[in-house]
């Protein structure tokens, strides 16, 4: 069982749909318990780092979240979700990540419109390719995949690095350590490819 | 990288996809739910809803239908029509939509693109504006193109602009369902004022259209006719303006 961690935010639903369609079962669940208990987890999410940082501690999400990845059952964030497995965020400064991930997340520098929309090309970075769960996808070394965001990682080690994007800059939009993997962009809204990187990380086996 | 986007809309009425020409005449394109999976599964990068109908007695059909549609689709979705507040935009993003669109009502009150930007982030927000020349002028039109407005087209996409619209949907009602083109100097003027994305709307009736929209400075094309009733498929789009080298999605 897939638990998506639901801690009021949006746009949580398309995910469980999006893995559904795929023949995989997700429960979306603020519960706690119910995330430990689960094969793997999902965070997904839309909104602001700080208001998000302070529910998942409030709750105890953030800390079950956090034991599923110490017990070695594979983790995915989408984009706050991703940013979330990070130290802090220039969004919240005094807030804290999860820390799964080591790296920061910051806004973009870019005189383009922000936020960030579209989709956005996205290409595997040596690591990318290397990386169990990536194997069978992004066939042409590169997908398009739809974005939506202001702020990005940062300061992520260059192993952690699985795909970037370019929007004015690079950025790091697909990063995974271990068990831990996540995407700046929207699997769920980006189709065949999102459909895809969905299944993948439903049958990973880290 | 972005792509260029390639959006079929389905103006919905009475429960079904229509499509006039100037905004009348309307014929029956077929089911909303079937053809929002068929653009899907097709590549369509985005879906725009439209009710055109939107009449407030029917808000509760209407938002139903929404629901069928993001149900059967996993691209972002788009939905305008009869959104006036903060409470509608709300319902519709809860009913599935990703962005709504406001038109006439944004017209209206002013305060409204700021007020949605606030509640929900600027990518919410897609301001629509149908134009048509009228002795010279760029005239911005509304409620449903049966009323003129003093507005200027170009003055009033860069208002939209800085009260926080994150996209602007241009209609040429002069174009629309004619399939004789997008107005290209309307479109080129628009590019021009914002930096936002413009959607170019109104006239397409063959590839070569679409190219010129995106040459004109659209970040995205909306079609209906061409996918509804001419035999265009999206895969074929696709390819035409990757070999021409747009920016497309394979």
């Amino acid at each position: 069982m897939i638990a998506v961690v639901d801690y009021g935010v949006n746009n949580l639903k398309s995910v469980v749909r999006a893995l559904a369609a795929g023949g995989h079962t997700a429960t979306l669940t603020t519960d706690p318990d119910e995330v430990r208990g689960a094969d793997r987890v999902l965070l997904p999410g839309v909104g602001n780092f700080g208001q998000a940082s302070r529910t998942l501690e409030q709750t105890g999400l953030g800390g079950a979240v956090r034991e599923v990845a110490a017990a070695g059952r594979p983790v995915m964030g989408i984009c706050l979700g991703l940013q979330l497995f990070f130290e802090g965020s220039e969004e919240a400064p005094g807030a804290r990540g999860l820390g799964l991930l080591a790296g920061r997340v910051r806004r973009f520098a870019t005189s383009l419109p922000v936020p960030h929309v579209g989709w956005a090309r996205v290409d595997l970075t040596g690591p990318g390719r290397r990386h169990a769960m990536l194997a069978s996808l992004f066939s042409q070394g590169a997908e398009f995949f739809y974005h939506v965001h202001s702020y990005h990682p940062t300061a992520v080690a260059e192993n952690a690095v699985l795909g970037i994007g370019e929007y004015g800059e690079s950025f790091p939009t697909l990063v995974g350590e271990g068990v831990v993997v996540g995407a700046q962009f929207h699997p769920e809204k980006s189709q065949r490819a999102g459909m895809a990187l969905l299944d993948a990380f439903a049958r990973w086996r880290p | 990288m972005l792509a260029r986007r390639i959006i079929p809309c389905l103006d919905v009425a009475g429960g079904r996809v229509v499509k006039g020409v100037h905004f009348e005449s309307l014929r029956d394109a077929g089911d909303p739910v079937w053809q929002a999976a068929r653009y899907d599964a097709e590549g369509a990068d985005e879906l725009v809803f439209l009710d055109i109908s939107a009449s407030p007695d029917q808000r509760e059909t209407t938002l139903e239908m929404v629901a069928r549609v993001a149900e059967s689709i996993f691209i972002p979705f788009t939905v305008g029509g009869g959104i006036r507040s903060v409470a509608d935009a709300g319902a519709a993003l809860r009913a599935g939509a990703d962005k709504v669109s406001v038109n006439t009502a944004a017209v209206r009150d002013r305060s409204l693109v700021p007020q949605l930007a606030d509640s929900f982030g600027t990518q919410c927000v897609v301001a629509a504006v149908d134009v048509k020349r009228i002795g010279g002028r760029l005239a911005v039109m509304v409620n449903g193109g049966r009323e003129e407005t003093s507005l200027d087209a170009i003055e009033w996409i860069g208002e939209l602009e800085a009260k926080g619209a994150g996209e602007i949907l241009l209609t040429s009602m002069d174009k629309d369902g004619t399939g004789t083109g997008y107005d290209l100097p309307l479109l080129r003027a628009a590019s021009a004022a914002v930096s936002i994305p413009v959607i170019a709307s109104g006239g397409a009736g063959n590839l070569p259209h679409l190219a010129e929209a995106f040459e004109a400075g659209a970040h995205g094309v909306l079609a209906a006719t061409i996918f509804h009733f001419q035999g265009s498929t999206l895969p074929e789009a696709r390819a035409y303006l990757r070999e021409r080298g747009y920016p497309v999605r394979p």
